[in-house]
């Protein structure tokens, strides 16, 4: 760097300064730039310029140009319900129309949603091609707006999401159901008996529910439970039935099985823990805590009709 | 006077300036003129600006930097529509200040989260978010839970919003106007002389924390998430419509 000797093209004059001098002799040389690079540099000069009139450029007054660029898309008209094709000045938004409307043509997408469509819930499920349709494209919806909830497989969480992988069902397995679930929302209430009956009695009624669903033998107390649970006082039976196996129209579960979806009673080791799950629920009742949101706006037609058939394949059922 | 190289060379004041005057012709040019384009905000039905509960949840989302993960505005791209809903329109964060876009996205983008979930999913993903999805690696807010939520400044950061153009009421013409505007319903959420008790109404009517009786800052930010991309009704509108706004 120390070495200020100056090559022979330089000391020849062939290259030059720029003519400015620093502290005496602290020159700089110019060197002019390739060629190919000022042509591409001029190159796109020129392309901004033809930018201007092909895309929306300068703002002009209270509007700006808006180009002689033009897409086409088609789409369904909300009014008429008709496919229309439209023409509209470039820009980002028209080209997303486009795209979207180019996705749903896409022959094979179009041929198999139009056959699930207009499918049978029934029809869908023997035919292993639409089944196919239906798992990819619900996987996908099933990720993105269920999962965070009911868990990427349907496994749920005890307590606050139920699980969906189970062909048990709160609110109804048939595909009519799952639909309503969906498009609507659903909540689970059930009242809090705390204060409605006295501590002994949740305690009893907590007992006759272990009965119901085998964890515990028969007892003077669960019987004493029963007549409380069938009777007026906590009339129980109203909304999870006489024979304890769930109200699907109250939403209320199937008490007799061993799958829990609030009371986390298959993690209690000891019949007493068990007990005392289900006493505290019962105490405390649901309310505003079990809400499922509706997807109707959200989500479109198709998608919900494919995800209840998903959802419904999820729980196994026939 | 002609001005040299060298003078501009020399002097590093006057280099500046010109820097200055230079590099602010990009933004002068692609900003300002939107100002005054008639076009630049959709014309839609049902945006207003935030309640006070959700001004408070706002300044707390901000506060806990959530911004640095999570963006509010779904892009017009295939991917992002079939993702997270309708693309974000410039009207919907009208009275944003400063508006939540970005491009930083570690976390999903929540311009319409709201509705997507209940409070209650909320208020657990908040405290522990790998209680309801394994996989997430967003931090803990615990403390949103217990920390109760100072509201004692809410009139004046409605003030100061009004100052850059938020619709706030402070006297009765401006009241009328936005009764006029928004309905009655949401004039009276904007009127600054009651914003207190408007906040405290809506976190005890709602207890989006589900604790009853007190008004945490989970209760502002859930409410502030729930309200996010909610307010335009899609359905009332033709898609081409939109797209004839840029
Ligand atoms: C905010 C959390 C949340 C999200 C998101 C959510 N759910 Fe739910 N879902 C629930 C809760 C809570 C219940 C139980 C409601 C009750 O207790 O009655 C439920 C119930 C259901 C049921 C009824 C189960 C039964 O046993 O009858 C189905 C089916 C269902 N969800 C499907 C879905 C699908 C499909 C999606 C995605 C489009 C979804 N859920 C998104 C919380 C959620
Ligand atoms: C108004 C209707 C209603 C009444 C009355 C009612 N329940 Fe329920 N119960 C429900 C509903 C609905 C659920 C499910 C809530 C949910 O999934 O969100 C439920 C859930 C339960 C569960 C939890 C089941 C599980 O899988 O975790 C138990 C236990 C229970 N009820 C017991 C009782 C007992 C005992 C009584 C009477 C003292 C009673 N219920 C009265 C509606 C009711
Ligand atoms: C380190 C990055 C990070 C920060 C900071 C962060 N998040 Fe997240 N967030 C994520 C990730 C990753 C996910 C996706 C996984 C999940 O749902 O937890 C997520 C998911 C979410 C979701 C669910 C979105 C959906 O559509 O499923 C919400 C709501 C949310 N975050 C809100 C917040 C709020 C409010 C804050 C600030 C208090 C915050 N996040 C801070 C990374 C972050």
């Amino acid at each position: 760097m120390s070495d200020n000797k100056l090559n022979a093209a330089q000391q020849s004059g062939a290259v030059q300064t720029t003519g400015h001098a620093w502290d005496g002799d602290l020159q700089e040389y110019n060197n002019p730039l390739p060629r190919w690079w000022l042509w591409c540099f001029y190159g796109t000069v020129v392309f901004s310029v033809l930018y201007w009139f092909i895309y929306p450029s300068w703002p002009v007054g209270q509007t700006w140009l808006k180009g002689f660029g033009k897409v086409d898309y088609t789409i369904v008209d909300k009014k008429t319900n008709k496919v229309e094709e439209r023409e509209q000045r470039w820009n980002t938004r028209a080209l997303l129309l486009a795209d979207l409307g180019e996705a749903a043509n896409n022959e094979q997408r179009k041929a198999m949603l139009s056959k699930v469509r207009a499918a049978s819930h029934d029809q869908i499920v023997k035919d292993p091609k639409m089944m196919e349709f239906v798992r990819s494209v619900g996987k996908g919806l099933f990720g993105d707006n269920c999962a965070a909830c009911h868990g990427r497989g349907g496994q749920g969480v005890v307590g606050m999401y139920p699980n969906l992988s189970d062909d048990d069902w709160l609110w109804g397995g048939s595909m009519d159901k799952i639909h309503e679930t969906l498009v609507q929302g659903r909540k689970g209430f059930m009242p809090a008996f705390e204060g409605v009956l006295k501590p002994e009695q949740l305690d009893d009624v907590a007992e006759y529910a272990l009965v119901l669903s085998n964890e515990a033998k028969p007892s003077e107390a669960s019987e004493r439970g029963k007549e409380i649970f069938q009777g007026q006082i906590g009339g129980c039976y109203y909304c999870h039935g006489a024979d304890a196996k769930g109200v699907p129209s109250q939403g209320a579960a199937n008490l007799t099985d061993k799958i829990w979806t609030i009371a986390n009673v298959p993690a209690q080791k000891t019949l007493q823990d068990k007990k005392a799950v289900l006493k505290t629920l019962i105490a405390n009742g649901v309310n505003n805590t079990r809400i499922m949101p509706a997807w109707k706006g959200r989500l479109n037609d198709d998608d919900i009709k494919l995800l209840a058939v998903y959802v419904q394949q999820l729980g196994g059922a026939k | 006077m002609t001005m040299r190289h060298e003078q501009v060379e020399t002097n590093s004041a006057l280099m500046l300036l010109l820097i200055l005057a230079v590099i602010s012709v990009g933004g002068l040019v692609e900003i300002v003129p939107l100002f005054s384009i008639n076009e630049t905000i959709e014309k839609v039905e049902g945006v207003r600006p935030n309640t006070p509960l959700e001004i408070r949840g706002r300044d707390i989302y901000i506060r806990e930097g959530c911004y640095l993960c999570h963006s509010q505005m779904i892009r017009p791209f295939r991917d992002e529509w079939l993702r997270y809903g309708h693309y974000s329109l410039a009207a919907e964060s009208q009275y944003d200040h400063p508006f939540q876009w970005g491009s930083k996205r570690t976390g999903p983008d929540l311009a319409r989260v709201g509705g997507k979930y209940s409070n209650q999913w909320h208020v657990q993903h908040m405290k522990a978010p790998r209680s309801v999805v394994p996989q997430s690696i967003m931090p803990n807010y615990p403390w949103l839970l217990t920390n109760d939520l100072d509201y004692s400044d809410v009139a004046d950061r409605m003030r100061a919003l009004r100052v850059t153009g938020v619709p706030y009421s402070l006297t009765q013409q401006e009241y009328d106007a936005n009764v006029k505007r928004f309905g009655p319903t949401v004039a009276d959420q904007l009127d600054i002389s009651k914003a207190e008790d408007n906040l405290l109404k809506e976190a005890r009517d709602k207890n989006f924390d589900g604790i009853p009786g007190r008004v945490t800052e989970m209760d502002a930010l859930v409410a502030y998430l729930q309200s996010l991309g909610t307010m335009v009704d899609f359905t009332k509108y033709d898609e081409g419509y939109f797209a004839t706004f840029r």
